[in-house]
């Protein structure tokens, strides 16, 4: 019975991992209707930016969150001025050209700092854990969860409490209107845009306390985050959060008990299952 | 004379000529420059093949590289478990594959937009993982090819390529005039006018899922004869290579960045988009791994930002701009 809590558990530990990758992805979707396809990029650029954080200046993925969060905040809003603001709103042309960055980005970071694995060693974090009864809650991952709810309880609040979050939920509904009732549309885009790099960007800070980062990292984690958001309904957070955490069990579950060759193959398979007798999602409308 | 008319009543004839007779001018042999050609041709029959159902269709797939990688096992299989000649396997490759388009898209022709491209991202993520485990096919290790004689039988050429820059002309030919008939065929205005809007289509009459299941059955058959041909050419298949998002995606970009839902469109991409990569790919690799890939990213991303109708768009927007300078020219002389 043990054994099977922990496999639980951990589901629920890689789940609110992907929800946390998820949330900037999702917000981006819901505000603007754009499938950002670099969102794994993003991701790997934020685990970059942490990991030589904590190699050069022995800054640890527990404070560097913040930095790559913030970098991360910027180079969303450098997309959203460079490529995105002039081709939104044209079908397919945003998610081929984030297409593109991705690529640029992937084999950019891979000409520079070669596709060797680089995992950071002696972090605070680093192979602790703690008991539960028998079942063992590892640390990091702990921590990371306890971040995505934090983050994703933020969002939330963010865009149903404050004005600035009225402001992105007209601009979403409908951009026209909202500009006639004086929001500055544009700006809200962009600040979007960061603000959904910067929710990935602290994931990426905090994931090198436990993953190995390498320019190939984000590919799975963006199709993964894809499927939570399509999954949980569009732009809709408690969406996302659900979704995030049905995929990490139904991950850690079908690795466990048929196999871990199978598991992906579980959650991309039960995705299309949901997404057939839901076409707009869980939480869509 | 119109050279509009001519062009579109003989252009497609005379340019296959004109292929055709290129080795006959001595000007394909084992080069680099003949592979280029090669992946030139090959590269246009994949994206048409696409267009059909992506461009003309508007169901815009990421899924072609699981119909592609089926034609590719075909061949493969065909070669390396049943040690036959490849065509049988190409055939039954073929043939599943538009079975397998049927099954797969019946269901998701209901997602619009984004949730049907991410749905058709998650059917390439399964096929490639079962793929990897199933050892019946090569599992991860994939099928490599053992040495074969050189002729048609064995579709094989080990040195010289004028074999396959033939093989790759008859597939060309064959997707480009399939589209061509499509296109000015009744069943090309039932699929375009499902595209425009499927309501008003359906109102009329059109049976819009009959049609688009048609055109995807259809776009996947050529998409795996594409793919077997691809297996003939590298001696080898394995999932990453033939069943990835990155090839699916080559699909859709050489057919939008040549000009999506036309009949030159692809041609027009493949010709540009392959030997830049392929040269950049010769000709950067001591700048480091990755270089011809960040090129390729980069003009991505410069074409979707400043020309998102496609080289066909800078072709035919660059005349529109000279007949409105004419046109605006002989206004003022008239004036005066």
């Amino acid at each position: 019975m043990s054994l099977f809590f922990q496999v639980i558990l951990d589901g629920l530990w890689a789940g609110l991992l992907y929800g946390l990758i998820a949330a900037g992805l999702s917000l981006i979707w819901g505000v603007m209707d754009v499938l950002n396809f670099a969102h794994g990029d993003f991701l790997m650029v934020g685990m970059y930016v942490s990991f030589f954080l904590g190699f050069l200046f022995k800054a640890d993925p527990l404070v560097s969150w913040v930095a790559s969060g913030i970098f991360l905040f910027l180079f969303g809003m450098l997309t959203y001025k460079l490529v995105i603001s002039r081709i939104l709103g044209k079908a397919m042309a945003p998610l081929l050209a984030t297409f593109g960055l991705s690529m640029m980005v992937k084999n950019l970071v891979l000409n520079r700092f070669s596709p060797n694995f680089r995992i950071l060693e002696s972090t605070i974090l680093e192979g602790r854990s703690f008991m539960v009864g028998d079942v063992i809650v590892p640390l990091p991952q702990f921590v990371t969860s306890l971040f995505a709810l934090a983050v994703l309880g933020l969002l939330y609040w963010m865009l149903t409490r404050t004005r600035f979050g009225w402001a992105v939920q007209a601009t979403a509904l409908d951009g026209e209107a909202a500009r006639l009732m004086g929001v500055n549309t544009e700006k809200i885009f962009l600040l979007v845009f960061g603000i959904g790099g910067a929710c990935v960007g602290i994931a990426g800070g905090l994931l090198p306390s436990y993953l190995a980062t390498h320019p190939d990292v984000g590919t799975l984690f963006s199709l993964i985050a894809f499927m939570i958001v399509a999954m949980g309904g569009f732009g809709s957070v408690p969406g996302a959060l659900v979704a995030a955490v049905m995929v990490g069990l139904i991950e850690s579950l079908a690795g466990f008990y048929i196999g871990p060759v199978y598991k992906y193959i579980a959650v991309f398979g039960i995705y299309l299952v949901v997404i057939l007798i839901r076409p707009k999602g869980l939480f869509g409308w | 004379m119109d050279y509009k008319k001519l062009l579109s009543k003989f252009g497609w004839p005379l340019l296959l000529v004109a292929l055709a007779a290129l080795p006959l001018a001595g000007l394909v042999g084992p080069g680099f420059s003949s592979h280029v050609l090669i992946t030139v041709l090959l590269t246009a029959a994949m994206a048409q093949a696409w267009n059909l159902i992506g461009g003309y269709g508007g169901q815009v797939s990421f899924g072609h590289s699981v119909f592609f990688g089926i034609g590719a096992y075909g061949a493969a299989f065909a070669v390396c478990v049943g040690k036959t000649s490849p065509w049988p396997g190409m055939i039954v490759g073929a043939v599943l594959a538009a079975v397998t388009a049927v099954i797969v898209s019946y269901p998701c022709f209901k997602l619009k937009g984004h949730y049907f491209a991410i749905a058709t991202f998650a059917v390439v993520e399964i096929f490639n993982r079962v793929f990897m485990i199933w050892d019946w096919v090569g599992g991860a290790v994939g099928l490599d090819y053992t040495i074969l004689e050189d002729g048609w039988r064995n579709f094989t050429w080990s040195v010289d390529k004028r074999g396959y820059y033939l093989g790759a002309l008859v597939l060309f030919a064959l997707v480009f005039t399939i589209t061509r008939v499509i296109e000015r065929s009744r069943f090309g205005y039932y699929l375009r006018a499902v595209r425009e809007g499927q309501e008003t289509a359906e109102s009329l009459g059109v049976n819009s899922t009959g049609v688009k299941l048609t055109a995807m059955a259809l776009s996947a058959f050529l998409a795996a004869l594409c793919g077997a041909f691809f297996a003939q050419y590298n001696f080898r298949v394995d999932p990453p290579m033939v069943m990835s998002l990155d090839m699916s995606m080559k699909f859709v970009l050489v057919a939008i960045l040549g000009g999506i839902g036309t009949f030159w469109g692809p041609l027009l991409g493949a010709l540009v988009l392959i030997p830049l990569q392929e040269y950049s790919r010769a000709y950067l690799a001591k700048l480091g791994s990755g270089v011809d890939l960040i090129i390729f990213g980069l003009i991505i991303i410069l074409m979707m930002v400043y020309q998102p109708g496609g080289i066909l768009g800078i072709l035919t927007g660059s005349r529109k701009r000279q007949a409105r300078l004419r046109a605006r020219l002989a206004a003022e002389g008239g004036a005066k």
